[in-house]
């Protein structure tokens, strides 16, 4: 019994905007709308592979809290991302920007993709010249000759 | 050549295991901080110890200084907290520390308890936001500033004797000579 309450309990559990968030701008739908936005966009540094959005963390709340003001400060998206990234580094964002240091991120994959094409059509190239090159054995041309010979 | 060709795979896993190597020894939750290089961002908190008086980073201008975020509520700062009280004592560079989202009751108890007081001040920050400034996201963290002001190294985590062997004190002896 107590275990279908836990269970219960985990399956009707609410998402993880706790109750203790600011709930003095919920009513305003504009706002609410660009921290939601945001709050999906941003990592949570305390759990690092859940968004903002995603966290119950306390810092996570916070930093929300602090989104949702600087956006009632009519604050674009751009400046409340660098507000925190200025405080956080780049981590803090999911999608992390091109730059020098995460341009073997960025490109890597594209890289190893071209090479592995070039690989696969060098292999492929030089087994077709092999093949080319092989003389036929006697009984090959024999067998030639007369499906040739059928086809006419 | 097609001997060459054989060894491409296995080249290629032993570049995939120097990478994972590598990764093995990094800890991913030592994030960057952008803050190295930067001015400690101000604060202006009442102290802990009175919260009529207050204590601010402008304050403590001229002087190399250790900045250090703590709660009653963090295991590792228990850890600390010797090696703080050592450092202390040796008056070689004064800490500041910043109590962070705790009750001031539970906070003054856990200084007590935990054998002394290692800070210069301590300075309350119970909603988070200068912690917000200075980037905190894992307490205890720890900030040397130097006389300009300025960052000049963040340690996520607990200090060790180790760190403040190593690292902490000779860039504190550098600073102090500047």
């Amino acid at each position: 019994m107590k275990y279908c309450l836990i269970i219960a309990g985990l399956l009707f559990s609410g998402p993880a905007f706790s109750t203790q968030e600011a709930a003095l701008l919920v009513d305003n739908p504009k706002i609410e709308a660009q921290v939601s936005r945001l709050a999906e966009e941003l990592r949570c540094l305390v759990c690092q592979n859940q968004t903002l959005a995603d966290s119950s963390a306390p810092l996570a709340e916070d930093l929300r809290n602090e989104i949702r003001e600087m956006a009632a400060k009519n604050m674009s998206d751009q400046q409340i991302i660098d507000h925190l990234v200025a405080r956080y580094g780049d981590f803090v964002r999911y999608r992390p920007p091109f730059k020098a240091s995460t341009a073997v991120l960025w490109a890597g994959p594209f890289v190893l993709l071209v090479l592995g094409m070039l690989f696969v059509s060098v292999l492929v190239r030089r087994r077709e010249r092999q093949v080319a090159s092989l003389p036929l054995t006697p009984e090959q041309s024999r067998q030639l000759a007369e499906l040739l010979k059928q086809e006419q | 050549m097609k001997r060459l060709f054989i060894l491409v795979p296995l080249a290629a896993f032993l570049i995939l295991v120097g990478f994972l190597a590598a990764g093995l020894r990094h800890d991913p939750h030592e994030v960057p901080s952008p803050l190295v290089g930067k001015p400690a961002p101000a604060f202006n908190l009442p102290r802990l110890d009175d919260p009529q008086l207050t204590l601010s980073a402008a304050g403590m201008r001229g002087q190399v200084w250790l900045f250090n975020v703590w709660a009653s509520w963090c295991a590792p700062c228990r850890e600390e907290h010797p090696v703080l009280l050592k450092l202390a004592a040796s008056r070689i560079v004064p800490i500041v520390g910043m109590n962070y989202k705790d009750q001031r009751d539970k906070a003054l108890a856990w200084l007590e308890q935990g054998g002394g007081d290692p800070y210069l001040a301590s300075v309350s920050d119970v909603a988070g936001r200068t912690g917000i400034d200075y980037g905190v996201y894992g307490v205890p963290e720890t900030y040397v500033v130097d006389k300009a002001g300025t960052i000049r190294y963040k340690q996520i985590g607990p200090l060790t004797e180790q760190i403040l062997v190593e690292k902490l004190l000779p860039l504190i002896m550098e600073l102090k000579a500047e």
